[in-house]
């Protein structure tokens, strides 16, 4: 599949957002709240920017951008349109979160409903982005139960350690949460490589030999393309080039998104407030590259059954 | 809602005969030559006559080779076009409504008004469908010659897809297929017509039929001739050989 630059940086972008956002949601009823406006505000701010940038991207995908509103009428058949409808439900309690929280430092039972909340329509935010594509039957390597989990795990972490970095700043760090990113990011990682290695070994649900019912003469293949140039579906369902570099991609992907910033967080707890700041501000800029690298080849890496006929 | 309909009255689709398609691309031609000014006008071209022309068509012929075991081939030209799925998935994805199947026909159709181009529609088929209009932003489609087959203005005989009317070998044939007494269902049980990848789930309503079995019994065939000594031995015809090959 095309990895396109837009829906790539969406993905990622709203990932780290809800995931920041949901855990700010979700530390409000166990009262694990920093009390500090200043860090809440930066806090909010950072989410709802990259949620607001990721949104704003996907529309850049789309021929028509004018018409986007449209996008949220099929909420019953529709992921897509799902997602887009949750995604701006998500600012409801959010903004109410927001308002309790910071503007009028309250913590009262208004401002833990309105953060949970904001935590589950995060999640199920992610988990229908995660959907629109786990639903397509025809890209083997996005139908199967490795998507979601991946997505809301890859959300989870890379919120979390934004949480982290941010804490760091406003001199309110935390061990049991450096502990909990650190254990977070492992089992993250062991879900995307399980993912590879599925998607590496899963059998194709079709063949060129059932996509032109010509199995019954032997072995088929093509003999003669419809045109001589590529088409709109060669360019879209038909990216081949990350495939050839798929294994150095990965590892590029593991170190930038996992390793490396697993060793940032490990050395930031014996460092100084600065140098802990910025070294957790590198993990999560790293770990925001090696998501995007993920995400690309989660595209490019993905073949479509429209390709048996080319 | 794009929910797709739980019946559709009529099921009007194609069959494909890949045993008399001979593979002359004017279905595709006359698909383009019509849709360009019908429903979906403009089926846009990019550098249509320049290095890497590319455009929007809602119909295209690709040719196959099957070999089996005894290392015996048949070559298939083999049209595809949108199947008109019963349980279409790129009408279930669409998530601004455009995209629906006709209760009344069972024609899957894009609205140009309310497409967004999103494209999640391309992707949800497994048979490459859809179209995707870089000019207008839009997705495209095989529309049955929606404009075509219901237009009373054409003589009866016309009212047919383009693709069918300009078939030279009658490879292509419309009509009801939910209706098992019609031609082409008739047609699609004496054949032994079949769905395009089952497996994918879409109940696809456009039917192929495979190609007849070949005539010659296995002793009639010819015989293959052995292949020719191209290297020897014998000195005299190495010696001819080099000194040929200079």
């Amino acid at each position: 599949m095309h990895p396109a630059p837009s829906i790539i940086f969406f993905s990622t972008m709203t990932g780290a957002g809800y995931g920041l956002l949901g855990l700010l949601g979700v530390s409000a009823p166990f009262e694990l709240l920093a009390n500090d406006p200043q860090f809440g505000l930066s806090a909010v701010v950072v989410a709802l920017l990259l949620i607001t940038a990721g949104l704003l991207s996907s529309t850049f995908h789309l021929g028509r951008p004018e018409r986007a509103w449209r996008a949220l009428s099929q909420w019953r058949s529709s992921w897509l349109s799902r997602e887009g409808v949750l995604a701006l439900l998500t600012y409801i309690p959010a903004i109410i979160f927001v308002l309790e929280w910071i503007i009028l430092e309250r913590t009262g039972t208004t401002q833990r409903i309105a953060g949970i909340a904001t935590t589950v329509l995060c999640a199920a935010t992610v988990f229908t982005t995660s959907m629109i594509y786990a639903s397509l039957k025809p890209v083997a390597a996005w139908n199967n139960y490795w998507v979601p989990p991946v997505y809301l795990c890859l959300a989870s972490m890379s919120g979390m350690t934004l949480y982290i970095a941010l804490l760091a700043w406003f001199d309110r760090y935390s061990l049991w949460a450096t502990a909990l990113t650190a254990s977070i990011i492992i089992i993250t990682a062991l879900f995307k490589l399980k993912y590879w290695l599925y998607i590496d070994v899963a059998p194709a649900a079709s063949s060129t030999e059932s996509a032109t019912g010509l199995g019954r003469f032997g072995k088929a293949r093509l003999l003669q393309s419809p045109h001589t140039e590529s088409n709109y579906l060669m360019k879209e369902m038909g990216f081949v080039i990350a495939r050839r570099h798929a294994v150095k991609l990965r590892r590029l992907a593991l170190w930038s998104g996992f390793i490396l910033p697993l060793i940032l967080i490990l050395l930031s707890v014996a460092a100084d407030h600065l140098l802990r700041s910025l070294g957790l501000t590198l993990a999560a800029l790293l770990m925001l590259s090696g998501i995007l690298t993920e995400r690309w080849l989660f595209f490019a890496e993905a073949k479509h059954t429209v390709m048996l006929y080319y | 809602m794009t929910s797709l309909p739980a019946v559709t009255g009529k099921k009007l689709g194609l069959v494909t005969d890949l045993d008399t398609c001979v593979g002359c691309h004017a279905c595709a031609t006359s698909c383009k030559e019509w849709n360009t000014s019908g429903y979906s006008a403009p089926l846009t071209d990019t550098d249509p006559y320049g290095v890497e022309p590319s455009g929007v068509w809602f119909n295209r012929v690709h040719s196959f080779e099957t070999t089996n075991e005894l290392g015996e081939s048949i070559t298939v030209n083999f049209p595809k076009s949108c199947l008109h799925c019963d349980d279409a998935p790129c009408v279930t994805v669409c998530p601004t409504g455009a995209s629906y199947k006709r209760e009344k026909d069972g024609i899957v159709l894009v609205n140009p008004d309310t497409c967004i181009g999103c494209k999640l529609c391309s992707w949800a088929c497994p048979y490459g469908a859809r179209e995707y209009d870089t000019d207008e932003g839009i997705m495209k489609k095989c529309t049955l010659c929606v404009d075509k087959i219901y237009n009373p203005n054409l003589p009866a005989h016309s009212r047919v897809p383009a693709c069918v009317t300009a078939c030279p070998t009658g490879a292509r044939s419309f009509g009801d297929l939910g209706d098992p007494e019609s031609g082409v269902s008739k047609l699609v049980a004496s054949r032994q017509g079949f769905d395009l990848m089952p497996e994918q789930g879409c109940s696809p309503v456009n039917k192929y039929l495979p190609p007849r079995p070949r005539s010659q019994a296995q002793d009639q065939r010819p015989v293959q001739l052995s292949p020719q000594v191209t290297s020897s031995d014998n000195a005299i015809l190495k010696w001819l050989d080099k000194a040929l090959s200079r």
